[in-house]
């Protein structure tokens, strides 16, 4: 594709425990993603998936390679510049929830947009629409420790929604979901990324989750091993668009 | 963020550990409550000094035989006998700077009015006392020369004294006995309240002077115990003094070297040692509230330091959605000045019912300031924002992924 990548990582490393045995997260990880893209990133515990998903995030700060999100070289943003791509452009689905405790499932929903500076009033309606969006407009009120692990899951998935971001990075988005929840979210991913745009790649250790995206990236010890389309023997949890008529089930996306 | 939404969310941080917060205000508390109750009693003390001080007439300056240290602590026995009616008129004839001059001499007694009788004190002086003290009659009149120069036995009352002896019967041209001999009483003194030293200065009888030496003084009847005297105006004050002094000096023959064997002092003076008793008293306070705000403060940075640490994970998670290294900041100094504010207020609230307490419970004068409760109050948000700031600091230098990792 001639447009500039949403993401562009080069050689991307990290390297941790600089002091003791350093260990290898990632190495030399190249890797494009564009526009519109829904990417599935795959691989064993531990081989680094989440370490990457950190570095694009601006979570964390790679030792070396460059990373390059819309053309622009991430290492020359001062932390206000990253506080705000954070905030405006990129959504984040945790691998552990990190909701904020006693504190509603609303206000986690809302967090985003009070750093975006949007009035209360506005705060409180996207809130509870996003969340109405995961099928949680029931609960806005519950505090986390009153919400069962899927739930918990689902307002992390609202608030990474919450601010429409570009990029939305899903770190095991469904892990503690049920089939019917699970593909609930996947087809609220698949609709953001058709009719919304929205430049998605999420985390799986499930290959039905992984095959509904159109490009699966495998990692293995730091190095992606493997790049393209979901193999044909995976079987789609939900259907999207660019399913081929042969392989993908018959009723329509949401 | 606005401040609303900062404040909204302080206080909810702050009211989910409310034993936590107490604990941590309680140094603010007690600094500001300090303050506010000294300062309270302070500025009482000093509207009654003032209040006393100006009882005492204005332009005095008062005569007192006997040495003096720098203290002002009158010298031994002997030497108070220093000053006799001769040196009196001495200075009445000499000295231009005063108008008035009146020897006092008192003697406590029983004075007896009918089947009532009563202790006090009988003052002998001349008609300039009324002038020089500013103390004049309520009722009837003051005893005239024409009393001192005939020897009449005719007396006035202080208030106390009148309300002892006759109650609420006018007292004019009954009789009282003082030392078995019958005064008849000519009027009664306005009401002085209480003197610099704490005593009730209407619990007095006045006499003609002459009549004093005559009938009570005894042996002792040319010594002079004090004498009042009234400068022309404030700014002769000094001059009157300084005039005063030459001239009892060379009338008792002391030597350039030798101390004065009289004290001579003004209200001037006595104003001035007043005040530096109140600015030693500001210190005092200035310190206390110093040294317990510094307390407080110090209380308040490691509850804010805990608060941090306990909270890494939600400081992640804000920096992870996108908030600012100055939105991390301002929360936790938001939340730092509230405590402190709020001890403040407290102890705003403290410190005023410590003032009525006391005042209730001990008739001292209190007098509450609201500009001072203001400052305090102002003072305390101030300390929030001071020992705040470093745990605040740390709050926002954490980097997301390391807060989100913290365990
Ligand atoms: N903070 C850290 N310090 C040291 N090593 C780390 C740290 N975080 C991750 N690692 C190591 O980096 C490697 C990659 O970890 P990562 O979390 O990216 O794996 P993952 O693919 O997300 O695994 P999972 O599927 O279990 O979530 C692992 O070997 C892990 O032990
Ligand atoms: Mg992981």
């Amino acid at each position: 594709m001639s447009q500039v990548p949403v993401i562009d990582a080069e050689n991307l490393q990290k390297v941790y425990g600089a002091g003791g045995t350093p260990v290898v997260a990632l190495d030399h990880v190249t890797l494009q993603v564009h526009q519109g893209e829904f990417v599935a990133v795959v691989g064993a515990s531990g081989s680094g998936k989440s370490t990457f998903m950190n570095l694009i995030g601006l979570l964390d700060r790679p030792t070396g390679g460059s990373l390059r999100l819309d053309g622009v070289d991430v290492a020359k943003l001062t932390p206000n510049q990253r506080a705000t791509v954070r905030n405006r452009k990129v959504g984040f689905v945790f691998q552990g929830f990190n909701l904020l405790r006693r504190t509603s499932a609303l206000e986690n929903v809302e967090l985003p947009l009070l750093y975006a500076g949007v009035s209360a009033h506005e705060r409180a309606e996207a809130a509870k629409r996003a969340l109405t969006q995961v099928g949680l407009g029931e609960r806005m009120g519950h505090m986390p420790n009153e919400l069962s692990g899927g739930q918990q899951q689902r307002v992390a998935i609202a608030r990474a929604l919450v601010n429409q971001p570009a990029l939305l990075l899903a770190d095991e988005p469904t892990g503690n979901l049920d089939s019917t929840t699970t593909r609930e979210i996947l087809k609220l991913f698949v609709d953001l990324n058709v009719n919304h745009g929205i430049t998605v790649v999420m985390v799986t250790h499930e290959n039905d989750v992984a095959a509904v995206s159109r490009r699966v990236v495998q990692f293995k010890d730091g190095r992606v091993v493997m790049d393209g389309p979901p193999p044909a023997e995976w079987t789609p949890a939900v259907p999207a668009p660019w399913h081929t008529a042969a392989s993908a089930p018959t009723s329509e996306v949401a | 963020m606005n401040l609303f939404t900062l404040l909204r969310l302080a206080l909810r941080v702050i009211s989910r550990n409310k034993a936590r917060a107490m604990l941590t205000v309680l140094g603010i508390v007690i600094g500001v409550a300090a303050v506010i109750a000294m300062v309270a009693l302070g500025a009482g003390a000093q509207q009654n000094i003032a209040k006393q001080i100006a009882s005492l007439g204005s332009n005095l300056i008062i005569i007192i035989p006997g040495t003096t240290n720098i203290a002002g602590v009158r010298g031994g026995g002997g030497s108070s006998t220093t000053v006799d009616v001769d040196d009196i008129d001495a200075l009445r004839r000499e000295v231009k700077s005063i108008t008035h001059l009146a020897p006092a001499n008192r003697q406590q007694v029983q004075i007896v009015a009918g089947d009532a009788n009563w202790g006090t004190t009988v003052q002998g002086t001349t008609p300039a006392f009324y002038v020089v003290r500013d103390w004049r009659t309520d009722v009837g009149t003051e005893h005239s020369e024409l009393d001192e120069a005939a020897h009449n036995k005719v007396c006035v009352l202080g208030k106390t004294v009148a309300a002892q002896l006759f109650g609420t019967d006018d007292p004019i041209d009954q009789w009282v006995r003082i030392k078995k001999v019958p005064f008849r009483v000519i009027g009664v003194l306005s009401s002085k309240g209480q003197s610099p030293m704490g005593q009730d200065q209407d619990d007095t009888v006045v006499i003609p002077f002459s009549v004093f030496r005559q009938r009570l003084a005894g042996t002792q009847r040319d010594q002079i115990q004090v004498a009042y005297a009234a400068a022309l105006d404030a700014d002769s004050s000094q001059a009157a003094v300084d005039e005063m002094t030459a001239v009892l000096r060379q009338r008792h023959h002391l030597r350039e070297s030798a101390d004065d064997d009289f004290s001579i002092r003004n209200l001037a003076d006595m104003a001035a040692a007043s005040r530096e008793v109140a600015d030693s008293m500001t210190l005092l306070l200035g310190s206390i509230a110093g040294v317990s705000l510094l307390v407080g403060g110090i209380g308040i940075m490691n509850t804010m330091l805990v608060s941090v640490t306990e909270r890494t994970r939600e400081i992640g998670i804000r920096l992870a959605v996108g908030a600012k290294s100055r939105d991390i900041l301002v929360q936790f100094l938001v939340e730092a000045v509230v405590l402190s504010a709020f001890g403040g207020a407290i102890g705003v609230l403290v410190g005023w019912l410590v003032a009525r307490l006391l005042n209730d419970a001990t008739g001292w004068v209190t007098i509450f300031d609201p500009t001072v409760a203001a400052l305090a109050f102002l003072v305390s948000g101030a300390v929030g924002v001071f020992f705040g700031f470093w745990p605040a600091r740390r709050a926002a230098q954490l980097d997301p992924i390391d807060a989100l990792r913290y365990e």
